[in-house]
């Protein structure tokens, strides 16, 4: 079948990789056409002639590199810059903020030396204990600052987090303070007094000390305290979690929830969606409106007449699906026993080698890759068939599969969880990065970002393929009272009513 | 009706004397009865006062030996042949009346009309 397949080249320029990743180099299993095509239509059979009768481009695969490819990874490169050029701005605002205030208490202490240190008077004991105070409390401000800002960034957040910058707006202000009165009490003056001025420059470090105690609670410690239950919904096939979450503003509270996103909800798989859209178009095929009094347009009342004739038709497309999916069931889980039993069969032909035993059969002792590459053969249609029916073979390549098949090997793990990460559908993050198919999402809402989580929150989280729904339900406020009771207050009688006749 | 605890329990009593009904193998007196310490007593539906619990007449069977004697329904039972009701169990009651040796049993059972009867007669004639 190699026609098919030389014109499926002229049209898909990107499937080359992929395909050489897909495609089966063994040659055992005879004319099973490659992996992860073609399924995505759903067909079960192979046309032979479809390739001389398609002409167009087609964008709906996921193989081929679309006009929407196109767009899509210019506008990531478009955004990524954008957001680096603010990502250093802030960086190197959030450097001299923090170089100003590590270096201010130490010109406090250093100028009256260097301007008049004729006049000053010296100080005992006194001082030299605030000087080991006021270089104690510098390195814990060094490294609390270290440790509460100048983490790599997790995310881009569409706007400045409001609470950062009002505490550095708040410590520029304090740090111009206390040089406004150093500049007019002690230099214009030419104070004498060192242990006032060492005094001073603690009272700075202090200062600073308790900011950054304010920043720990408001920036961290205020969203620990659970505030609300959101639900998370996707738009695609209405797979919801719920998730509790603090007092956060909505953009990181839609950080929170990617996150989750990426961990908890299982790989979105547009294949499966196909059948719905194919019974919907299925719906309103049968009806056309005639009309026959020479109106132009299509009324109101002709769409709601059309809604009617529909609802009133005997259609019996809910037979269908009935058995369409009984079938399905049936196909998947005769697929399933099959693969089953080769995965185990393959499996029996492997013994991990003991250390002894290694020193005493040196000829054909293979390590992990080979052992997987030697065995897989002969699970490896029974795999595809298995896949193409739950129709995530677009999920797995071929070499995904193999290196799994090492790693379990290596790991003595059984066939059975061999095959777990085929039978159900893991988390997002569990398939290789190109799988992810979004790491830009766009955050819709009405309400600012920057404002607080509401109970009845409603925002959306886009990404190309799919949205994910959140709306935030706030936890209740509760009421508790208190009820005393005695223990010697329990008391107990019977509660029969027994009647004999006698 | 109501006791006063630690003090004798006075009542007007009726003395009612029934024979025993041979039936197949048992001896019955045609009555059920309901009530004893370690039953509910709020659930006593001819009792006046909600927490006593004596042992109370709850059916009488037509035509039966108590009926023929004349026990009424909701008669609160004293004494079975000189042994006390008033503060037995409902099994130990049901034992005294059913002991298989006795042909006959002596009952006082007092009831609200009683107490009234002798009330309205003792107003009649007053003590001179």
């Amino acid at each position: 079948d190699s026609t098919p397949e030389r014109s499926r080249d002229h049209h898909k320029s990107r499937s080359k990789d992929s395909r050489s990743e897909k495609s089966v180099t063994i040659n055992m299993p005879p004319a099973e056409p490659l992996l992860g095509d073609s399924a995505v239509r759903g067909e079960p059979v192979q046309d032979d002639n479809w390739g001389e009768t398609t002409t167009a481009v087609t964008g709906t695969s996921e193989h081929s590199l679309s006009q929407e490819d196109i767009v899509r990874i210019t506008k990531d490169l478009e955004d990524s810059v954008g957001l680096d050029c603010r990502r250093y701005l802030t960086l190197t605002l959030t450097v001299i903020l923090g170089l100003l205030v590590f270096l201010t208490p130490l010109a406090f202490l250093v100028l009256p030396h260097l301007l008049w240190p004729e006049k000053l008077q010296g100080c005992g004991t006194a001082c030299e204990g605030l000087f080991i105070s006021v270089a104690f409390k510098l390195l814990i401000l060094l490294l609390a600052i270290w440790a509460l800002f100048f983490r790599p960034p997790r995310a881009g957040l569409p706007r400045v987090f409001v609470f950062r910058a009002l505490l550095a707006v708040l410590v520029l202000l304090l740090v111009v303070s206390y040089w406004l009165f150093y500049g007019v009490r002690i230099l214009d003056s030419q104070d004498e007094n060192y242990q006032g001025i060492v005094q001073y420059a603690v009272s700075l470090v202090d200062a600073l000390l308790f900011i950054h105690y304010l920043a720990i609670v408001l920036l961290e410690l205020r969203q620990l305290q659970l505030c609300f239950s959101v639900c998370v919904t996707r738009s695609t096939d209405g797979e919801t979690r719920h998730y509790n979450l603090g007092q956060l503003s909505i953009q990181r509270a839609a950080l929170a929830i990617l996150e989750h996103y990426y961990c908890d909800f299982p790989v979105h798989n547009p294949a499966l969606l196909s059948a719905s859209k194919s019974r919907a178009a299925k719906h309103l095929a049968g009806l056309k409106v005639y009309n026959v009094d020479g109106e132009s347009g299509l009324a109101h009342s002709q769409s709601r007449a059309m809604i009617a004739a529909a609802a009133r038709r005997r259609d019996s497309s809910h037979n269908e699906l009935y058995y369409e999916e009984a079938e399905h069931e049936r196909r998947v889980r005769k697929r399933k026993a099959r693969l089953v039993v080769a995965v185990e069969e393959a499996f029996t032909h492997i013994k991990h080698m003991q250390e002894e035993e290694q020193k005493k059969a040196p000829g054909d002792v293979m390590d992990p890759r080979e052992a997987a590459q030697a065995i897989f053969p002969s699970m490896a249609r029974a795999l595809q068939k298995y896949l193409r029916t739950t129709k995530q073979q677009h999920c797995h390549s071929m070499e995904s599969i193999q290196q799994h098949l090492a790693f379990c090997i290596t790991n003595s793990m059984t066939p059975k969880a061999f095959l777990e990460s085929y039978l159900t559908p893991g988390p997002t993050l569990r398939y290789s990065r190109d799988h992810w198919l979004a790491r830009q999402w766009t955050l819709i809402s009405e309400a600012s970002v920057t404002s607080g989580l509401k109970d009845g929150t409603v925002f959306l989280l886009k990404c190309v393929d799919f949205s994910l729904v959140v709306t935030s339900k706030k936890i209740p406020y509760i009421q508790l009272s208190e009820e005393y009771i005695d223990p010697k207050s329990h008391k107990f009688v019977l509660r029969l009513q027994s009647e004999t006749s006698v | 009706m109501s006791f006063v605890p630690g003090q004798p329990v006075t009542a007007v009593v009726q003395r009612i004397e029934i024979q025993k009904l041979q039936q197949g193998d048992n001896l019955i007196l045609g009555f059920s009865i309901g009530g004893g310490i370690d039953q509910d007593p709020g659930q006593n539906p001819f009792s006046e006062d909600k927490t006593d619990k004596g042992i109370y007449v709850t059916r009488i069977t037509p035509g039966g030996p108590a009926d023929v004697a004349g026990l009424m329904m909701g008669d609160k039972i004293m004494q079975v042949n000189g042994w006390d009701m008033t503060m037995v169990t409902h099994d130990r009651a049901r034992k005294r009346l059913t002991k298989k040796n006795e042909g006959v049993v002596r009952l006082l059972v007092t009831r609200k009309s009683l107490e009234e009867v002798v009330k309205q007669s003792m107003n009649k004639y007053p003590r001179q």
